[in-house]
């Protein structure tokens, strides 16, 4: 490792030049990816104005941050022991289980499913996302090395898949997962994502659920408190099928978790409900963009932040309608509890509706917790801190009851628990 | 049913007369050349006999309009403006500033006459005595009517002066209140606030200055009428409105333009300042020429309205009924400064045929206890664009602010769009902000009802419409709503069937 490694995008390009001939798939792929992103930069890091899709979050902090490695050099320098209790960290499902260690699988520590490949066998960029036009998505595209390719054939039932990812200080990783659900499957993945120090996790996911199909799609954000973590995922949802998602974040400096949803045909549904629970100096933003581009399609969304300390929410969602979307049903609801005076909210919640016959609503509420409801529960012989926690609890619980898969809802509930813990230690 | 019977009236006068409001006064024009540079801007403030000080103000701010660059983030779509294509100065041809209202060019009277001012300032244009205690009693609204861009007339400066209310053209309290002025002027919407507000500071030429002395409650409603009347003359007016502690006033604003084939620039400045208790209500009822069917022509308003609610209590209420226009841009605005201050953002905004319209309000909150409340009707038709846009922050400071926000639109047919953006910041936690924004179209069930009871198919969208923006409607004065209600209809004409 020289010392006048660059820092900030100029990094990453320096990397992918040294990379290029050793990364899979198609290098003139990669290539226009690399040209976008030298064009766009990292977004609130460059000079000029921010593009108004990152108008509450900045990366100005990755411009100065140095990452020393990508996959291949550190994978096998981490120690065991230190993976071993990372990994004890994730929820443990009864369940198959991959793990990716700094942007690349691990078969010592995974127990894959039979539906499984690895991108750097298999190298698929996919067809949804736009690296022209999301600049982690061509950072991304530049540099993915590895990453999850989970294929569920038509009619089969693939049960419950638990993807963990587990970073290291100083490292950035851009894992590409590809998730493909045929007619009438069935699958329910947790995505786990877990690290110690200060690091950059940079995902892209794919998922196409083929007509009749159900993703059941739960992630849990439960990154080192000084790391970034920045994820987009693209759905793709054909007729009948479901697309059934919900991000937990708890983790983080800087996160960021975009989410595009395609309803592509007719009775097509997306759920993106998320929750955030932040602190300390902690920044997330939930961004989100559902197009309906059939008639009859559906969308569903419920956004919670509980928000301590300094920390900062940011919720933006965007329902499109499509001039043939008719009779389309969309709701979205985000709701942010400030719990200190310094913490603050930024939620953006838009429609864009080019067809007549819709049912469309939005419904946004921020505030502290309910000063009677505290009063009626400390009239009841409940302390202060034990009230305020019973009503944040059933402020969450609403959110979580989303999630339908019970052993998935349960590790999300523990994890959530385990906030809670530590908020108070 | 009252507003049936008046719907159909309405409905048959237009369809047979096309743009009710389109038509073209001939009179000989004082026009400076086409383009903009410091020569027009000094030939504007030497025109006017402006104060070397109100020159340097607008000389700052060309300089800071040289720099900037139009906005882009409005959903709104047009070709490119010259700005060197247009004319900065265009006043009425006159002898000497006309003293008196017989002075006025009957012709300005005819037209007035056309735009359908009230009988009564008719009357007293025309010479009726304005002292005349029975004519005043009943509710007295004096007019600032703007033809094109000079002040040619104000009625009721008696009465008003009396009150000790100062209502006269900007121009006019440049020369003889230069302190007021001075002191108001650009406080609340800097000169580079924004591309269209630099611009107006640059080269305004008249607009409307009212100032009510602390306790008085003004005597009856003021109201001005705009209308753009000479080819390519951009509309630059500027309108400033100071409210000290424990007044009232309520302020009219409303607008019609004659159809003519080439768009038109208008970006207009309107201040507000309300000092503690001071309360300021601000209606609009927006008419201008929206273009034909084919989406050609048009006014382009670009407008930046935004009050200052400075002292404690104070408030400050937004009403607008928008109709007109091609293209537009507007947000007014209410920066709550005062500690319990209030802002109300009431808007109905329709759009037809090709019309765009993005428009919302800020609401910006400082003070403690500051409370908004903000409706917005948005209802597209035809191959239109419709957006509200809208921000909300409370800043940490602002401990028990409270916002209410409704935004509702309603489609029309299969090809317009309706858009919500609304954005949320609150940076105190003791705050309280619900928002709440519904899409929809008219339902068949209110449409069945209707139409079985004998109304036509237009009829009942007209009453359906009319009910939907109720909300908004009630808040205006008495004869804007009547006005408001009748374009409503009015606008959507062609809309259905």
């Amino acid at each position: 490792m020289t010392a006048a490694l660059p820092s900030g995008a100029a990094g990453f390009l320096a990397r992918y030049a040294a990379l290029r001939d050793l990364l899979p798939g198609d290098p003139a792929l990669r290539d226009a990816a690399a040209e976008a992103f030298r064009t766009a930069g990292l977004p609130g890091a460059t000079q000029g104005r921010r593009p108004e899709a990152w108008k509450y979050t900045t990366l100005r902090p990755l411009a100065d941050a140095r990452f020393q490695s990508t996959a291949e050099d550190t994978n096998g320098g981490v120690p065991p022991a230190a993976m071993t209790a990372l990994l004890a960290r994730a929820p443990t499902l009864d369940a198959p289980r991959l793990v990716f260690v700094n942007g690349a699988y691990r078969a010592d520590l995974s127990t894959p499913p039979a539906l499984f490949a690895r991108f750097a066998d298999q190298p698929d960029f996919g067809t949804l996302t736009w690296p022209d036009r999301e600049p982690l998505v061509a950072l991304n595209t530049m540099l993915a090395a590895d990453g999850a390719l989970l294929d569920v054939l038509d009619d089969t039932d693939a049960g419950v898949v638990e993807l963990v990812h587990l970073s290291t200080d100083g490292t950035a990783a851009h894992p590409r997962h590809c998730i493909r659900l045929g007619t009438n499957a069935r699958l329910t993945l947790l995505d786990v994502a877990i690290g110690d120090g200060s690091y950059l996790h940079n995902p892209v996911t794919e998922v196409h659920v083929a007509a009749g199909a159900t993703l059941t799609h739960a992630r849990l954000q439960d990154e080192s408190d000084r790391a970034y973590h920045l994820a987009t995922t693209y759905a793709g949802v054909a007729g009948d099928a479901t697309y059934d998602s919900f991000t937990l974040t708890l983790g983080g400096r800087v996160g960021r978790n975009e989410m595009h949803a395609l309803l592509a045909a007719p009775r097509a549904t997306a759920h993106l409900n998320a929750a955030q629970l932040l602190t300390g100096t902690q920044h997330a933003d939930f961004t989100s963009v559902v197009r309906h581009d059939a008639p009859s399609c559906t969308s569903r969304q419920t956004v919670k932040n509980v928000l301590n300390g300094r920390a900062r929410g940011v919720f933006q969602g965007r329902i499109e309608v499509a001039r043939v979307a008719q009779k389309t049903d969309g709701y979205q609801m985000n709701q942010a509890l400030l719990l200190s005076p310094d913490a603050e909210i930024d939620s953006k919640p838009e429609l864009e509706i080019f067809a007549d016959d819709v049912k469309c609503s939005h419904g946004a509420t921020v505030g502290e917790l309910d000063i009677e409801q505290l009063f009626y529960l400390k009239s009841r012989g409940i302390p202060d801190a034990e009230a305020r926690a019973i009503l944040v609890r059933a402020f969450l619980a609403e959110a979580l009851d989303a999630v339908s898969q019970e052993t998935v809802r349960a590790a999300l509930e523990q994890s959530v628990e385990r906030w809670w813990e530590r908020q108070a230690a | 049913m009252p507003v049936v019977t008046e719907t159909l009236d309405t409905v048959q006068s237009v369809t047979q007369s096309g743009y009710k409001w389109g038509f073209e006064t001939h009179i000989e024009m004082d026009l400076a050349p086409k383009g903009l540079n410091e020569d027009i801007i000094r030939l504007i403030s030497d025109r006017k006999q402006e104060p070397a000080w109100l020159l340097d103000w607008r000389l700052k701010a060309y300089a800071a309009w040289l720099k900037m660059e139009e906005p882009h983030w409005a959903r709104v779509d047009h070709p490119k403006i010259d700005y060197q294509d247009l004319h900065y100065y265009a006043a009425p041809k006159k002898k000497q500033g006309p003293k008196s209202l017989d002075e006025v060019d009957p012709e300005l009277l005819r037209t007035y006459e056309k735009l359908g001012i009230p009988l009564k300032e008719r009357a007293i244009l025309a010479g009726v005595d304005p002292g005349d205690a029975e004519e005043a009693a009943r509710t007295p609204v004096a007019v600032d009517a703007v033809f094109d861009s000079v002040s040619v007339a104000t009625t009721f400066r008696e009465t008003l002066s009396k009150a000790g209310v100062i209502f006269c053209p900007i121009s006019e309290a440049v020369r003889d209140y230069p302190d007021l002025v001075q002191q108001y002027l650009g406080s609340v919407v800097p000169v580079a606030d924004n591309f269209y507000a630099a611009l107006n500071s640059a080269v305004f030429t008249d607009g409307s200055f009212v100032f009510i002395p602390k306790g008085v409650r003004c005597p009856m409603e003021l109201s001005t009428y705009f209308r753009i009347n000479a080819r390519s003359t951009g509309q630059f007016e500027r309108t400033l409105i100071v409210a000290e502690e424990g007044s009232y006033v309520s302020y009219l604003e409303g607008c019609t333009a004659p159809m003519r084939d080439e768009n038109q620039l208008h970006a207009a400045v309107v201040e507000l300042v309300a000092l503690d208790d001071a309360q300021i209500k601000y209606s609009t009822v927006q008419n201008w020429y929206p273009g034909d069917a084919e989406g050609r022509g048009g006014i382009y308003n670009f407008v930046t309205k935004r009050g200052a609610c400075r002292g404690a209590r104070s408030k400050i209420s937004w009403t607008q009924v928008e109709t007109g226009s091609a293209i537009t841009w507007k947000y007014p605005s209410c920066v709550l400064q005062g500690e319990d201050s209030v802002g109300e953002f009431y808007s109905v905004a329709v759009t037809n045929n090709h019309q765009q319209a993005d428009t919302g309000t800020k609401m910006i909150h400082l003070g403690r206890g500051s409370r908004s409340t903000i409706v917005s009707k948005g209802i597209s038709a035809g191959h239109s664009n419709n957006t509200y846009r809208g921000l909300v922050r409370i800043a940490p400071q602002a401990a028990g602010a409270r916002n209410f926000t409704q935004c509702d639109s309603l489609l029309i047919g299969d090809q317009c769009g309706a858009h919500t953006v609304p954005y949320i910041e609150s940076r105190n936690r003791t705050a309280k902000v619900e928002h709440e924004a519904t899409t929809s179209k008219i339902a068949e069930d209110q449409l069945f009802y209707c139409r079985q009871r004998g109304l036509s198919e237009e009829d009942a969208v007209g009453l359906i419409v009319n009910g939907f923006c109720k909300d908004v409607l009630k808040e205006l004065p008495m004869e804007f709503a009547v006005e408001a209600q009748k374009l409503l209809a009015v606008s959507l004409e062609g809309s259905v069937g």
